[in-house]
């Protein structure tokens, strides 16, 4: 699992940079907003000429769904005041699915921390090389990391294709809406307006109630089929799509 | 300085929705609709990046880059293959870079 995180995080660090941060400013994301979707959603939107508004606006909608892995989490994990502030910040793709996989409270704790602080760790020591070894490297494009950007995306939509037709259905009229959106609109916000494909295409099968962590878009492919029906798998599954 | 303070910002507020998860009243976002709107929308926005990244010119003007677009497309045949994240993201610089220097 620390493996495949960090490889994204090299990869975050690169496309940070080819998107025209700093290193410190990448850096700081993988610090202090620490969930990879996002930090993706805000560079890659800024990659492609948007705004800055428009970044930060794909990047909140993807971290929206930490805020539902909290609410499962919170009887889990019971800390109050400081102790509290810290663990929030540890909510994320991988902590939820494997402390949500465990069968007690006491393991689904060890589970949260040992996640948390190894991706912590790995996470941000490869944003970290991924973000030097590119600025070193002057021109991305003839080493081809444009379209690695959008690999990225793709291997972490990857599991959420496999599971299901609407998921199918909602990317590829978000892809449409994008598409007919990008003559018209300034950058940025046509990725802003396929957000909107979530919510007109009807459930066929509605996020099911204690099963979410399974659900989220998470990292890299897994070879298990995306299904996380083992403990290992599961986490596997999830590994670095924060 | 913008760009910064953009950044503290999504740092920000990506910190507090953890936190609200965490604090909330469990009823308030335990609403199917809400739920079922939160798991799909990274789906969506994931879609459209691809998109936008592979499609257009960074800007309005939709282009045509063979270099990237067989990139990307290798990336997705990567990942029909069950390939890993590594190979996936390593067979998709490849191929743009291979193909670039072949003059695409």
């Amino acid at each position: 699992m620390g493996i495949a995180v960090g490889l994204s995080g090299v990869a975050f660090g690169a496309a940070a940079v080819t998107a025209g941060l700093s290193v410190p400013q990448a850096c700081v994301l993988s610090l202090l907003a620490f969930t990879g979707a996002s930090q993706f959603a805000l560079v890659g939107v800024l990659a492609g000429g948007g705004s800055l508004a428009a970044g930060a606006a794909g990047a909140l909608l993807l971290g929206a769904r930490n805020t539902l892995y909290g609410l499962r989490m919170a009887d889990l994990l019971p800390w109050r005041g400081a102790r509290r502030l810290l663990t929030a910040h540890g909510i994320i793709d991988e902590t939820a699915a494997g402390a949500l996989a465990q069968p007690t409270g006491a393991w689904a704790r060890t589970s949260f921390l040992t996640v948390f602080a190894t991706i912590y760790v790995m996470w941000n020591a490869t944003t970290l090389v991924g973000a030097l070894a590119t600025e070193r490297i002057g021109n991305t494009e003839a080493f081809g990391l444009d379209a690695m950007g959008a690999a990225v995306f793709l291997a972490l939509i990857a599991p959420r294709l496999r599971e299901g037709r609407r998921e199918r259905a909602v990317a590829v009229l978000a892809a449409a809406i994008a598409l007919a959106a990008v003559p018209f609109l300034p950058p940025g916000v046509p990725v802003l307006l396929a957000s909107a494909a979530a919510l007109v295409v009807p459930g066929g099968r509605a996020a099911t109630g204690g099963s979410t962590p399974e659900r989220g878009d998470s990292g890299a492919p897994s070879d298990d089929g995306g299904t996380g029906r083992t403990d290992r798998g599961e986490v596997r599954t999830w590994r670095s799509g924060r | 300085m913008a760009l910064w303070a953009v950044i503290i910002g999504t740092c920000a507020g990506c910190y507090l929705l953890k936190l609200a998860g965490l604090s909330a009243p469990r009823r308030l976002l335990d609403h199917p609709l809400v739920q079922r709107f939160a798991m799909a929308v990274p789906v969506a926005l994931l879609a459209a990046l691809i998109t936008v990244q592979t499609a257009t010119d960074g800007g309005q003007q939709l282009v045509f880059d063979p270099a990237r677009v067989g990139g990307i497309a290798a990336a997705a045949v990567a990942l029909l293959l069950r390939a890993p994240f590594l190979v996936v993201l390593v067979v998709a610089a490849a191929t743009a870079a291979g193909l670039r220097l072949l003059g695409l």
